[in-house]
């Protein structure tokens, strides 16, 4: 089992919530996709060049003043459980978790963490940069990412055409190699039945949404990851502005929506986000999907300010503590389903305990 | 409802821009939307990357009928391949398909040209060229035939020094 302490901050700075609307957006995120030339793409490079892939991106690595305090995670050597620990924690992508034991020989994959930075080295692309911050900070996050890409563009060849931009393996990312997304909570415009409309004006204006999880993750707990569908033919900024716009555009209807919820119908809500409190409090037994669906539930409570003395760094704690690979980390009896369900209670009702005796 | 531009098909694409804060929606039929260059989050919907891929062997066809075997020099991927798994073999692919590329590009991104971020190059010790800006776009174009004529040969020294002098130009 490897020791999560060793990642700075466990790689969740941005549990904390301490960025610009975190109550309503989670966390921002932003990705570069980069390919070094000359090397084949990872489906048909061979173990050698995945190999000397690492080697060179390890090296520049280790002279980037950006990688200090960093760890670096080769996917070969970890568990199954811990590379779903790290999935878990959005540091590696599914495809690393899961993929690489496919794989005949080594993938010499690895993910190199430092600060709010990440590096997936031969996932799809030979390099996947991505940043993580607290709540809605698209351009400060971008900013970190920047300065990493020039550091690796500086010492590394990187596939580029001058027309189609930077070159990925699946051209859905050529361009600019940028994917960003916002994990978003919207349970006032789901309960107002809004959520289909602003949605569908998502694919509209070039958007896409996605699940927790993102790629192919079905959407629980009111959460959702939107971010731009296309990544060419629009700079960097160009892009992110356009996502900043319609984020801002969501928090303000998702605001609207609670506004409605609370003059419209009081005590229904106040009942339901209660309620969701109370049975995260004394429940016995949870699985995933319910435990999310509560957590949304006291989520919008603490938002209206319904539930008080609960801050939204528990709440995120919890997000991200009460997922399979994270139970089976406290404990290894939950690996089994029956037995998850009641250590993810038993965690819920730990953690719920201390912070009300702590608030008196 | 029917369509802005024609006023006689049914509008199938309805197109919303956010311009300055004020909102715009323009309601086409996906012939007039495929005249205007449209591409929206709508019919890039409808051209989902498998079907798009799946046609890719019928275009070929009309070009010769093995374009789709035609194996990339550098990976050796063809584009029955990337039909097969969605991803390109290595950069050297969006050369050797580049019209198939571009094409699966714009229909993607509603547009191939890249406008970011460009790559330098580590120790790019390429020469300054004066280029005029009037000039520099039929210059560009020359230097790149060359350059493609160039790596067809595989005369990779004078294919460097195109490609600097093409990065200096663009």
């Amino acid at each position: 089992m490897i020791d999560l302490k060793l990642i700075p901050d466990g790689g969740l700075g941005w549990l904390d919530a301490s960025g610009p609307m975190a109550n309503i957006v989670l966390s921002t995120r932003v990705r570069l996709a980069r390919n070094l030339d000359g090397v084949p793409f990872n489906v048909r490079a061979s173990e050698a060049e995945r190999r000397q892939v690492l080697d060179d991106v390890n090296r520049v690595w280790q002279r980037s003043p950006l990688a200090k305090g960093g760890v670096r995670f080769l996917v070969d050597e970890l568990e199954p459980a811990d590379r779903l620990l790290l999935h878990e924690r959005h540091l590696i992508s599914k495809e690393l978790a899961t993929a690489a034991t496919e794989k005949s020989g080594h993938s010499h994959a690895a993910v190199y963490l430092a600060g709010s930075l990440g590096l997936m080295v031969n996932e799809e692309d030979h390099l996947r940069l991505q940043v993580f911050h607290s709540g809605f900070a698209l351009s400060q996050a971008y900013a970190d990412l920047e300065r990493l890409d020039r550091d690796l563009g500086a010492a590394l060849p990187v596939a580029f055409h001058q027309e189609f931009g930077y070159l990925t393996a699946c051209p859905t990312n050529a361009g600019t190699g940028l994917r960003a997304s916002v994990l978003i909570h919207l349970p006032g415009l789901v309960l107002t039945k809004e959520i289909a409309k602003v949605l569908q004006g998502l694919t509209q204006v070039g958007l896409t949404f996605r699940g927790l999880y993102g790629e192919g993750s079905e959407v629980v707990g009111n959460f959702f990851q939107l971010s731009n569908q296309t990544t060419l033919g629009k700079a960097e900024d160009e892009l992110l502005d356009h996502l900043g716009k319609i984020v801002r555009q969501v928090v303000t209807y998702e605001e609207q929506a609670r506004q409605v919820l609370l003059r419209d119908a009081p005590t229904i809500i106040e009942d339901k986000v209660w309620r969701a409190y109370a049975l995260l409090r004394y429940a016995r037994s949870l699985s995933f999907e319910e435990a999310m669906n509560l957590l949304s539930g006291v989520r919008l409570g603490v938002g209206l300010n319904l539930i008080p003395k609960l801050s939204v760094y528990t709440l995120n704690k919890l997000l991200i503590y009460t997922q399979p690979a994270h139970l089976a980390a406290l404990d290894v009896r939950a690996l089994r389903d029956s037995e998850q369900r009641a250590a993810r209670a038993s965690y819920v009702r730990t953690v719920l305990d201390e912070e009300a005796a702590r608030a008196g | 409802m029917l369509c802005d531009n024609c006023g006689e098909r049914e509008a199938a694409i309805h197109l919303t821009q956010i311009v300055d804060n004020s909102v715009t929606t323009l309601h086409l039929c996906e012939q007039c939307a495929a005249e205007k260059g449209v591409e929206t989050g709508a019919s890039v919907a409808k051209f989902p990357l498998g079907d798009f891929l799946a046609s890719l062997g019928k275009g070929g066809a009309a070009e010769g009928g093995t374009a789709t075997e035609v194996a990339c020099p550098a990976c050796g991927g063809t584009l029955h391949d990337f039909r097969q798994t969605g991803r390109l073999g290595c950069a050297r692919c969006y050369t050797t398909f580049e019209p198939h590329l571009r094409d699966l590009l714009r229909r993607l991104h509603g547009s191939s040209q890249h406008v970011g971020e460009r790559y330098a190059a580590p120790a790019a010790g390429a020469p300054a060229v004066a280029a005029e800006e009037a000039g520099a776009g039929r210059e560009i174009g020359e230097l790149k035939d060359r350059l493609r004529r160039a790596i067809r040969d595989e005369d990779f020294e004078l294919a460097a020094e195109l490609r600097d002098r093409l990065k200096v130009l663009e």
